[in-house]
């Protein structure tokens, strides 16, 4: 009987370690996937779908990173008060963003197919989404950020080749400028998202 | 009242062509600025564009969605003979700009692709070709074909109806209606017999339709996480038209970008 918990103990410490500490970069993209399709199709409220989908998301992805990228030119003209108010805000944005869009999914099957390191700093792992019957199948690039191979992280994702990130900096620029160059029009739009 | 009948059913239609292509076509510009190898392109008048956006976001709300829903109600193999159909018929206009781009191979395979598949196929509906190892190719399209050749896209635009372009790719759509496209001169131009201007106006519609079916969730999606879908869709088409135009397929290419080595310095 010992024995079993033992050898129960020492899987799920493997699973841990894989999922948490995957340092090939197909690898953490493989196990966030597998985690991430588990929590989907599972039979588990929206609410702790969501808090799961977000636990994913603040470990494997560069969030700070991706939020500073979002910014812009923008990036260098705001002082550090503003800053901090930004990654914050950023993030519960990211996290709002992030989850709404995965929940809607109940299995979706993503196929790691092989990956290319760009640079020390940059491998880009390539993957396909699977076609349903409503869809056809996508192809998505992530881009995972390798300076600490010990933690490499998810930069951006390329869908059918056109990037997230840049996307959303360019929605973000779009509304500064707008707004003859104010970061504040950006925080108040980003807090009548959160209250949405 | 006929032709401008006409033409308005044909606006109506190549609008809805270009909204399926929106998500994944365009390309433009005026001052553009070289951003790594990457092209900012101009919005030139903003305000209006916005404008006419908020009008077309309304026909796809109203028209072209319910269609696309409809649409989705058929079975998988309709929906997949049909757009192996239109993907077809789609050929007439890319073989051209195959050669034009000096793309010969691509050109040849898509003209045996297009005889087999017009053919063997059943007019397009089965992919024959695929079985036989001519596997697809990428679409071209005439505001590609200028880019290849250099021409700058010019000011980014909305059209009613017709959704998000450039200077060029609007241009690129005139030549399809001045005998670019030999779909359209066998069915609108010239009185072939066989086929009529409503053959044309249905393929182009379901073409739309059929587009807006696939990206349903997509559509939603950015609808619901974006915080102005306006300059989202701006960029998307943008991107998608600088890499249809380069005809990059390694994500690689799409990537530099000095803006993260910033990130990383900081």
């Amino acid at each position: 009987m010992k024995f079993f918990r033992i050898l129960f103990f020492f899987i799920v410490c493997l699973n841990l370690n894989n999922i948490s500490l995957a340092k090939n970069p197909s690898d953490l993209i493989n196990s966030i996937v597998d985690e991430a399709a588990g929590i989907l199709s599972s039979d588990d409220p929206v609410e702790s779908k969501i808090i799961k989908l977000n636990a994913i998301a603040e470990r494997s992805v560069d969030i700070n990173g991706i939020g500073m990228y979002t910014l812009g030119k923008y990036r260098k003209t705001i002082s550090d008060e503003q800053k901090s108010k930004y990654q914050k805000l950023f993030k519960s944005y990211f996290l709002k963003s992030f989850s709404s869009r995965l929940v809607d999914y109940t299995n979706p099957r993503i196929n790691v197919v092989s990956q290319k390191k760009i640079n020390d700093k940059y491998t880009i792992v390539n993957s396909i989404l699977e076609a349903t019957s409503k869809r056809p199948q996508v192809k998505i690039d992530w881009r995972i950020y390798t300076k600490n191979p010990d933690r490499p992280l998810i930069r951006d994702l390329i869908v059918e080749g056109l990037s997230l990130a840049r996307t959303q900096k360019e929605e973000f620029n779009s509304i500064i400028q707008n707004n003859d160059g104010d970061i504040n029009a950006l925080f108040k739009t980003l807090e009548e998202f959160l209250i949405k | 009242m006929g032709s401008l009948k006409s033409a308005l059913i044909l606006l109506v239609f190549l609008s809805i062509s270009n909204f399926a292509i929106a998500g994944d076509d365009g390309k433009i510009q005026i001052n553009e600025k070289k951003n790594n190898g990457y092209i900012e392109t101009s919005d030139c008048f903003e305000k209006v564009n916005r404008g006419i956006f908020g009008f077309n976001q309304v026909l796809d709300k109203v028209i072209f969605k319910p269609l696309a829903k409809g649409y989705r109600m058929f079975p998988q193999p309709i929906r997949s003979g049909t757009s192996n159909a239109l993907t077809n018929l789609g050929s007439v206009v890319t073989i051209p700009n195959n050669i034009l781009q000096g793309q010969f191979k691509n050109a040849g395979v898509n003209s045996a692709r297009f005889v087999i598949n017009s053919t063997l196929g059943i007019a397009g509906i089965f992919d024959v070709a695929s079985y036989y190892g001519l596997k697809k190719r990428d679409m071209e399209d005439y505001g590609q074909t200028l880019g290849v050749w250099g021409a700058g896209p010019g000011c980014y635009f909305v059209l009613p109806v017709l959704g998000p372009t450039t200077v060029r790719d609007a241009l690129g759509s005139v030549v399809n209606l001045i005998g670019g496209d030999a779909w359209y001169n066998v069915t609108v131009v010239n009185d072939t017999h066989y086929f009529s201007e409503t053959d044309y106006y249905a393929s182009k519609l379901l073409d739309g339709i059929d587009f807006r079916a696939k990206n349903l969730e997509s559509f939603d999606s950015l609808e619901n996480s974006s915080v102005d879908l306006y300059a989202s869709v701006r960029s998307l088409y943008l991107q998608d038209r600088y890499r249809k135009v380069r005809n990059i397929d390694k994500t690689t290419e799409t990537l530099s970008d000095d803006d993260w080595e910033e990130v990383d310095n900081q």
